[in-house]
């Protein structure tokens, strides 16, 4: 038991690598989200998602993704697990001298997303991977037409909604855990500390905005 | 001013603690908020009640020992002093302020407001020293130092010790307090000799002691009366990072 536990800042550094590493991942599923707005046919979505389904690379990968998401959930716990034992006696008047906000929210808007993901990966995932999806007829071949399940689920109001809130609680996160990150590695410097905050708020609501206007389009169209 | 008190009581470290309210009156603006805890202990003792137990020393915001949390703020209303320092013209007549102690595992309380900070001296002894022998006293300039490193080794070295970071961190994480003494040292030549195992021994002290995890929060350097800058918490990542990954097989 004494050799598994790692330092604090060990496992403050394993977090903001695996953090930066799942940000890297929003990023090219954003993209790949946003082509289901193009075309009514959802043939680039489509391509796009048969292609990430059948790439051995993307394939192989999907496996070191599973294990950043596992592990900067674990490593999460510990933290929080930790800190939460570091202060038995709570206060009665409540200190708010924080100055990011977000950092005193990670463990609930990590949860709410948590929930999102399973939720998330039963309707999308495990149909793709597991169950039978329509197929759709192109000029450059057959594929399955997963982008109809998205067009689906967005007409549904509530699942909309539970979708906008997670993604928004999403943002919460990554808008402190960008600039934690870098903090956490020991990148802080007078001149980039600042730029690098500026870029992770514009980071998180640019993110927030893309995969918020997916469902809001195909709700409202 | 006529102020309300509400103030965590406890007999001793084995005995449960709670909040007494105390009314005191005539307050001067102008008193410290020690000089005002002062004039209830007195009217305490003179009606023959156990006085308010709470730390102090200098009075002038140089030794740490003052503490208290006030009204959900270590070291109380202002910025960049310690309690010792903060005066009643913070508060409004009729206010009614509470008043606890640092709450933090590696931080039982002794009595009342005060708590065992000992813990910081554990992580000093651990690595918080140049253990190098230096003979004589060297010329000041024989070994030539950076302006810019001397001033930001001095800003770390401001750090005083007296827990404000451990009791704002929703965490209780002691990470303020030991980058800060991690800095000082690990920005000055004669420091750098030691730096590795420095840290190591400092950080492994402090997670041992059972101090939170660093969350980035951020609210130690808001209430630090010394405004040490998380820069430094920055640093002795790198510190710390640096010297895991070139340590020798173990």
């Amino acid at each position: 038991m004494t050799k598994i536990m790692y330092a604090s800042i060990t496992k403050k550094i394993i977090m903001s690598l695996a953090g930066l590493f799942l940000t890297s991942f929003l990023v090219v599923h954003l993209s790949i989200n946003l082509l289901i707005l193009f075309d009514d046919s959802r043939q680039l979505f489509n391509e796009a998602a048969h292609f990430m389904a059948t790439n051995p690379l993307i394939q192989t990968f999907q496996w070191v993704l599973f294990l950043g998401f596992i592990i900067h959930i674990i490593v999460g716990l510990i933290l929080q697990i930790q800190n939460w034992l570091a202060r038995p006696v709570r206060y009665d008047h409540k200190g708010s001298s924080e100055l990011s906000f977000f950092s005193k929210y990670m463990i609930h808007t990590g949860a709410i997303v948590f929930i999102f993901l399973i939720i998330h990966f039963a309707n999308f995932f495990v149909k793709a991977k597991f169950g039978h999806l329509a197929e759709i007829q192109y000029e450059s071949g057959t594929y399955e037409d997963l982008g109809i399940l998205v067009v689906q689920l967005f007409s549904d109001t509530g699942y909309v909604v539970f979708y906008v809130v997670a993604i928004l609680l999403l943002g919460f996160h990554l808008e402190h855990g960008f600039q934690s990150a870098f903090q956490s590695l020991g990148l802080n410097h007078s001149k980039y500390t600042p730029v690098i905050k500026l870029a992770g708020t514009l980071f998180s609501i640019a993110l927030t905005a893309g995969y918020i206007a997916i469902p809001l389009v195909i709700y409202f169209s | 001013m006529d102020l309300t008190l509400k103030i965590w009581r406890q007999a001793s470290a084995e005995e449960k603690g709670k909040f007494v309210n105390y009314q005191v009156q005539n307050i001067s603006h102008d008193a410290s908020f020690l000089e005002m805890l002062d004039i209830l202990n007195e009217s305490l003792v003179t009606k023959g009640d156990d006085p308010v137990a709470f730390d102090h020393d200098c009075r002038e915001g140089i030794c740490g020992a003052c503490s208290l949390y006030i009204n959900g703020r270590p070291h109380g209303p202002d910025r960049g002093i310690t309690t010792c320092q903060m005066h009643m013209r913070n508060f409004q007549d009729g206010e009614t302020i509470v008043i606890e102690p640092w709450r933090a595992r590696p931080f039982p309380v002794i009595k009342d407001l005060m708590v065992d900070r000992s813990a910081f001296d554990a992580i000093i002894q651990a690595g918080g020293y140049v253990s190098v022998r230096t003979g004589g006293v060297p010329d000041a300039n024989a070994i030539p130092i950076k302006k810019r490193d001397a001033d930001l080794a001095m800003d770390a070295a401001a750090c005083i010790g007296c827990g404000a970071c451990v009791a704002a961190c929703k965490n209780a994480s002691a990470m303020l307090f030991v980058s800060a003494k991690v800095s000082q040292f690990a920005l000055l030549p004669q420091g750098r000799v030691e730096a590795q195992e420095r840290v190591q021994k400092m950080v492994a002290k402090m997670d041992e002691l059972g101090f939170g995890n660093c969350t980035n929060t951020y609210a130690c350097e808001a209430e630090c009366p010394k405004e040490i800058s998380v820069a430094n918490i920055a640093r002795m990542n790198r510190e710390f990072l640096a010297a895991r990954i070139a340590a020798p097989k173990e």
